[in-house]
């Protein structure tokens, strides 16, 4: 097989865990099937981005370098990638399903002429990718036609890159006409947060509709979150509800996760939920329905009032964290 | 405003999907059909645009003869026509998307929204593919949707990770919809009465000319991999415990 390229997604110069998912995925994909295994980084000013992600095992990093690439727009980061697969002789473009990832290369494919894997969790050596569909109820297994395969993998299914090795560092300069411009970035408002990140959290505590309100969010997640110090995640319901940003969804529709520790509390367990967090290590629920799905998952479950038995689980772990 | 919406025909999100024992598909037995819930979120803002700007919303499907039941739905909800393209075999996204072209060139609408997804392949690509095939620009994972006042242009806020963007383009333009967008109606009893009456046109997917051939092919399904049970505690003191000393977790 001809090479691999990985799209290295950055945030202002830094790199996201999953941006060292889709690295090793694309070295394990290179080792498997053949070829190099190729990092791409694009943007304005991306020469110490470059730089770091060459010190993770990749055999070659391209930076593009280009004003137009300032800002992430899928437009001009498509015509991009077109360029250097065709530039470079790759046939797999690999990237995480974050939210650019999800963006971005559809249109390239179709750019391409080419169809697409999403939430790839498994490459296996005969070319063919394994991928969940119906919120997880299924697993397939599908083949890719056509001289370039376009595949994002799943942040919870594949392990960060190590650091390691030299890779040099090409240019690549990219010929961006009008059509390939015709997006305008505005503004970007974050959501800052002292706490981990959702997909990168060792620990992660979701609540669910049985909080209530947003305020309970406040006044009993809240501080086991930070006893734990954990990431906080919500499902659907809650968010439906407007108890808390979507940012935090967990689910089918939401974040996938797959901490080492998963807490379910006031969660009922509907089938959306559990596609994004039932590949977590242990699953603790916290439910006063003692019927509730979420018990099918959990490895430790509650049955207690939330609002009694929070609040004291809060305490146990600060006990324990003295 | 000429804005066309994409309907997809899929399993009710509650039911619970089984692989059949060959592995050739899913159990469609006793399995409730609706629209995909991105979709009508789609609907409902082209609804909101129509009701503050006039226009007209057309909805578009593609599979069997069975879809006029959720294009009806979408008509009753207030969309103004339908367009169903008669197709019995499984589309890949890219196929979707190339038919989906063939028809905007002949509607030629201003707007296309979509769901984000549809929650039976969840591929999340047919969106990004119809704008590449377009040279059309893109707003996907939308929660908010801003016309400008000459509706030459937009403001599109996604939900990105770790906050919201804002991207702007001159229409015509692609926008797939997130959950927050808005909260779809329900359909009235007046508005079921004159969906009756309303045009679902009916094509041959062979007439408009795409190219269908699948590229991505499903080989085959398994199940999930089972979950023991796990333990069920009466005290917090019992699960932390377990989580301190067996799990070691914490």
């Amino acid at each position: 097989m001809a090479n691999v390229l990985v799209f290295a997604e950055h945030h202002k110069g830094k790199f996201p865990k999953s941006t060292l998912i889709a690295l090793q995925a694309g070295k394990e994909a290179a080792s498997k099937l053949g070829g190099s295994c190729i990092a791409t980084v694009l943007g304005s000013g991306v020469d110490a981005a470059a730089n770091e992600i060459s010190g993770y095992g990749a055999s070659k990093v391209i930076a593009v370098d280009d004003a137009a690439l300032a800002n992430y727009l899928a437009d001009a980061y498509a015509v991009t990638l077109e360029q250097l697969i065709k530039a470079n002789d790759v046939s797999l473009l690999v990237a995480t399903s974050t939210a650019v990832g999800k963006d971005l290369l559809p249109r390239v494919a179709a750019r391409l002429g080419v169809s697409m894997a999403t939430d790839v969790v498994a490459i296996n050596a005969d070319g063919t990718f394994k991928r969940p569909m119906y919120a997880g109820n299924a697993l397939a297994t599908v083949s890719l036609d056509g001289p370039v395969k376009v595949i994002s993998v799943r942040g919870t299914a594949f392990d960060a890159a190590q650091p390691g090795g030299q890779a040099p560092v090409e240019k690549f300069s990219v010929s961006l006409d009008a059509a390939a411009k015709q997006m305008q970035f505005v503004s970007f408002n974050e959501i800052k947060s002292d706490r981990p990140q959702l997909t990168e959290a060792r620990i992660v505590v979701s609540g669910g509709r049985g909080l209530k309100s947003g305020e309970n969010f406040t006044t009993y997640l809240e501080p086991l979150v930070d006893a734990l110090g954990a990431a906080m995640g919500a499902s659907r319901a809650a968010v439906d509800a407007g108890f808390v940003p979507n940012d935090l969804q967990v689910g089918q529709t939401g974040k996938v996760v797959a901490p080492e520790l998963y807490f379910a509390v006031g969660i009922s367990g509907a089938i959306q939920h559990l596609a994004g967090m039932k590949d977590s290590k242990v699953i603790v629920a916290i439910n006063k329905d003692p019927e509730a799905p979420i018990f099918n998952v959990a490895d430790y479950g509650l049955v207690a009032d939330l609002f009694k038995a929070v609040p004291e689980l809060t305490e146990e772990v600060k006990k324990l964290k003295g | 405003m000429k804005t066309l919406v994409t309907v997809k025909r899929v399993p009710d999100p509650e039911t619970t999907i089984r692989v059949k024992p060959d592995g050739s598909g899913i159990v469609t037995d006793n399995v409730k059909y609706v629209i995909n819930p991105f979709d009508e979120i789609a609907i409902e803002e082209a609804l909101r645009i129509k009701e503050k700007l006039s226009g007209e919303v057309i909805l578009v499907s593609i599979g069997a003869k069975v879809v006029t039941e959720q294009l009806r739905t979408g008509l009753a909800m207030g969309a103004d026509r339908a367009v169903l393209i008669l197709c019995e075999q499984e589309l890949d996204s890219l196929a979707v998307a190339r038919v989906l072209a063939k028809l905007i060139e002949n509607e030629k609408p201003e707007l296309v929204l979509m769901g984000k997804q549809a929650i039976d392949d969840d591929s999340n690509q047919a969106g990004q593919m119809l704008a590449a095939l377009l040279g059309w620009p893109q707003a996907t994972f939308a929660s908010k949707v801003e016309l400008a006042a000459d509706q030459k242009s937009v403001q599109v806020t996604r939900e990105v990770d770790g906050g919201l963007e804002t991207v702007g383009f001159a229409l015509p333009g692609i926008i797939t919809a997130d959950l927050r967008l808005n909260e779809p109606r329900y359909a009235s009893l007046p508005g079921i009465m004159k969906a009756r009456k309303k045009e679902i046109k009916e094509v041959a997917i062979a007439d408009l000319g795409a190219d269908v051939t699948p590229r991505l092919k499903v080989l085959k399904l398994e199940p999930p991999a089972k979950k023991q049970a796990g333990k069920k505690f009466e005290t917090v003191q019992a699960l932390v415990d377990s989580l301190h000393t067996e799990a070691k977790v914490i």
